[in-house]
């Protein structure tokens, strides 16, 4: 009846019970105060069923906050493990359960954070940047959203029930196959980035249609901000690279479910198959998540030098050309698998190459700073925390495209430090830019800029604490995914700093909390009232903050680059104009979350291998797709005289 | 909130949804093509693996070219008869449209029978897709091109239906267009199972 699934499925780890008890603790308190304040009819009509992309994008925040905590909460145990598990005493981690928590750690972080986070900002930002009222497919877009969420739901889940992969975050065959994994652990991690990835894709194909196809008049293509185009960019590589991921994992899935054998030991299968192809998703994938950060600090960096950007053009080029050269670098993640001299030579080569685009950028910022008017506030700061780090994640990186060097090196800390250094240096640090940046316009109120100061030299400093001395440790011969050493290698010291690292990293985030709370419970000391409150360039900071629902009241009209700027500059108010029309809008509808829904059923049936219930999930979508078909009212026509009002609502907070 | 009937009154609305069904169609051709990637992966694997019969039966071996030569015949007329769905929709001839939709659908659930029909009789004479890494491969790469097509299938007893309900109108020509270009992609993917899969075995 429940397949796999029994009570022998909960573990009796102390630890998990903790998390797990503090988990649904978590989830206690939130049902009880929607009970208690009875907002369970505001959750479902505002939030559950809402088609504007600036709630999905508050959600997509949301998710990707929260899994930070979790994704750092695997990093603390790691580096605090490490740091006990020397000589005799073997740390607080089974082995089975630290290779949970790595392997947790990475995706988690990867998917289920990053992704999220850049995705909460594009749908924050893309439309108003270029002048839409909302992206191309607005129902699409909550059902992508309601994928990514259950995905995420499902990791979570495997903390409490069965296991989740003990593999590494690619979960490489032979290691990931049935003989050798025989838990739900490895199933766990197939359908949650099964279903996240299905949500990743439809949002890309969402993203480039409204990119290409909704900007304003006179938008031309190199009139577009520049985070519009290096999201354009980030989304070209989602919808190449995310079909490869699904057939990667599906073929992966195969072997385990029907016995078939694409990455087996025997039969005829073929394991570096695998790896090639999980590694021409994952290659492009850490573009996708870069190139946006990459917009952000372009806009950050004009914004606060007070100077258009410095080569705006080859700005574009540069991430045009990254675009394409992350497809032809793959193989340096496995220079190792012995392809010969010739193949590994090209893969070092390009992958050299990448690093001229990346440089020209940050030349580019670097000049826009020049003899620019430096206001150093908490996005220019994670800005410039980037500039540093990320060159010095890029030349590491450098270092290993060279096959000679990466064959001592691979796998070893050298590459973790490595990646963490472009990942928190550019990602993290651009997205938490980003969200500094736009936090007054998307909620209306700035946070607080000494708590976001406090917050990133934790960050930085407890960054090079924590990453530094795995480059040594990398040199020493310490290998990744390691959970016990031997006092002799002289490893222990370097991870106790380390872990001291993580714990500076740690207070950063707590400060993060901190701004956020004492920012919305003082937001009436810092609303942000005028729309505009750095003095920007772009569409954005031209309507109200928050927007209203359906962004401008007017389309815009735009005939130059940062046309905000200049409008401003020759005192052209935009708002005189009090003639509303009709405004098209989606209506709202609870379909994307019930699709969703059922096929998070499908794919925690499929985990425990109850087949009725799986059966059932797939009838359940089929009919919910079928249902919304024959739905030809998604849409309505908002009056010009409702316009009206909001608008001079707004118009008289002035 | 002021909902209005978007029938009545407004004459630029008109407008309004002439841009939508452009948006449509073009999002419909960006997930054609990330389709075609996740085929190509497929594909890929299978030439990786079709050699790898780890002592079982090769493609030479397994495959009635016959049999599979009307199963090709079948499809590719179903793309033809799809196309005379569409020349009837823009002539707004709503039973021709459902009588060639119809006619549609029956070629493709006799291909998809006669699909199924192989698979069970490979599976009968030792050939499983458990049996070695190519014939995994194989079963994994037809199976993909026939849940594609019966997915297809449902999709258009949905629009039939909508097509009774509503008619023609600008937004079932659409959503047909739509069906339309998912049916001829199906035929050219299976184009190439035929050539790289069944052709290129028989040799």
């Amino acid at each position: 009846m429940f397949g796999k699934l029994s009570l022998n499925a909960i573990p009796t780890e102390p630890i998990i019970l903790g998390a797990t008890g503090f988990m649904g603790l978590a989830v206690l308190i939130i049902l009880g105060a929607l009970f208690y304040f009875k907002k369970w009819g505001w959750l479902w009509r505002e939030w559950l069923t809402s088609v504007d992309a600036k709630k999905i994008g508050i959600m997509y925040l949301i998710l990707a906050l929260v899994m930070l905590m979790r994704g750092f909460s695997d990093a603390v145990l790691m580096r605090s493990h490490l740091m006990l598990s020397v000589g005799n005493n073997h740390g607080f981690l089974p082995p089975f359960h630290y290779d949970q928590v790595f392997t947790a750690h990475g995706v988690i972080m990867i998917f289920f954070m990053a992704m999220p986070f850049m995705f909460a900002l594009l749908n924050l930002v893309v439309p108003l940047q270029i002048g839409a009222r909302d992206v191309a497919y607005p129902f699409l877009n909550s059902f992508s959203f309601w994928l990514t969420a259950a995905g995420a739901v499902l990791v979570n889940i495997s903390l409490f029930l069965g296991e989740f992969a003990k593999t590494g975050w690619l979960a490489y065959p032979p290691l990931s196959e049935l003989p050798f994994s025989p838990g739900v652990g490895v199933d766990y991690y197939i359908w949650s980035l099964q279903i996240s990835g299905l949500g990743t894709l439809l949002a890309g194909i969402n993203f480039i249609v409204t990119i290409l196809k909704m900007r304003c008049p006179g938008m031309t293509l190199m009139r577009m901000p520049v985070f519009t185009w290096t999201a354009l960019f980030s989304m070209i590589l989602v919808v190449i690279a995310f079909p490869v991921l699904t057939v990667t994992l599906a073929m992966l899935g195969l072997d385990r479910y029907l016995d078939m054998h694409f990455f087996s030991t025997d039969f005829g299968g073929n394991q570096m198959m695998y790896v090639n192809m999980i590694w021409a998703w994952g290659h492009p994938e850490v573009y996708i998540l870069i190139l946006p950060a990459f917009g952000i600090f372009s806009e950050v960096v004009a914004t606060f030098c007070k100077k258009a950007l410095f080569g705006y053009t080859t700005m574009i080029w540069a991430s045009g050309a990254i675009t394409l050269l992350s497809f032809v670098v793959w193989l340096h993640h496995f220079f190792t698998m012995g392809a010969g001299a010739d193949v590994n030579a090209f893969f070092g080569i390009t992958t050299m190459i990448i690093s001229i685009p990346t440089g020209v950028k940050i030349f580019n910022w670097l000049f826009t700073m020049y003899r620019g008017r430096i206001t150093f506030s908490v996005p220019m700061l994670w800005t410039m925390g980037f500039f540093y780090t990320f060159v010095i994640g890029g030349v590491t990186g450098v270092l290993m495209s060279v096959p000679g060097a990466d064959f001592e090196l691979h796998n070893s800390l050298f590459l973790i430090a490595h990646f963490h250094n472009t990942i928190i240096g550019g990602v993290v640090f651009g997205y938490l830019a980003g969200i500094t940046y736009w936090f007054p316009k998307v909620f209306g109120f700035k946070l607080n800029p000494k708590l976001g100061k406090a917050s990133f030299w934790c960050w930085l400093i407890g960054f090079y604490v924590a990453f530094m001395p795995l480059y040594i440790l990398g040199f020493m011969g310490m290998t990744r995914r390691l959970n016990h050493y031997d006092a002799s290698t002289g490893w222990h010291p370097f991870l106790v700093v380390a872990a001291i690292g993580t714990l500076i990293i740690g207070i950063g985030i707590l400060i993060l909390v901190v701004d956020l709370v004492t920012s919305f419970i003082n937001r009436n000391q810092n609303l942000d009232v005028t729309g505009d409150p750095w003095d920007g360039r772009t569409l954005e900071w031209s309507i109200p903050s928050p927007p209203p629902f359906y962004n401008f009241a007017h389309i815009p009209h735009v005939d130059t680059l940062d046309a905000f700027w200049h409008s401003k500059q020759n005192k052209i108010n935009q708002n005189t104009n009090t003639h509303y029309e009709d405004i098209h809008m989606p209506k709202n509808t609870g379909v994307g979350f019930v699709l969703a829904g059922f096929i998070f059923i499908i794919g925690f049936a499929m985990i425990w291998h109850i087949w009725w219930l799986a059966i059932a999930g797939g009838v359940g979508t089929i009919a919910t797709v079928i249902f919304r078909a024959f739905d030809y009212h998604t849409d309505y026509y908002l009056d010009a005289s409702e316009v009206e009002k909001h608008e001079s609502k707004y118009l008289n907070r002035k | 909130m002021n909902i209005t009937n978007p029938n009545s009154q407004h004459t630029h609305h008109d407008d309004h949804h002439h841009e939508e069904d452009k948006k449509n169609l073009f999002g419909f051709w960006l997930y054609i093509m990330t389709d075609c990637i996740l085929f190509a992966m497929i594909f890929a694997a299978y030439i990786v693996l079709h050699k790898n019969t780890f002592g079982g039966a090769s493609a030479h071996e397994l495959f009635s070219m016959p049999f599979v030569l009307t199963e090709t015949m079948i499809l590719l007329t179903s793309s033809f008869t799809y196309g005379l769905v569409m020349l009837s929709a823009h002539k707004n001839q709503t039973k021709m449209v459902l009588l060639w939709l119809f006619i549609t659908f029956i070629l493709g659930v006799v291909f998809i029978g006669m699909e199924i029909h192989e698979f069970t009789n490979l599976y009968n004479e030792g050939h499983g897709w458990d049996k070695s890494a190519f014939l995994s491969s194989f079963f994994t790469l037809v199976g993909t091109h026939g849940l594609h097509v019966t997915s297809g299938l449902i999709w258009m007893c949905a629009l039939m239906g909508q097509v009774m309900v509503h008619g023609i109108t600008k937004k079932t020509i659409n959503k047909l267009a739509c069906l339309s270009l998912f049916w001829h992609f199906l035929d050219i993917v299976w184009i190439f199972v035929f050539t790289i899969v069944y052709l290129m075995g028989a040799i």
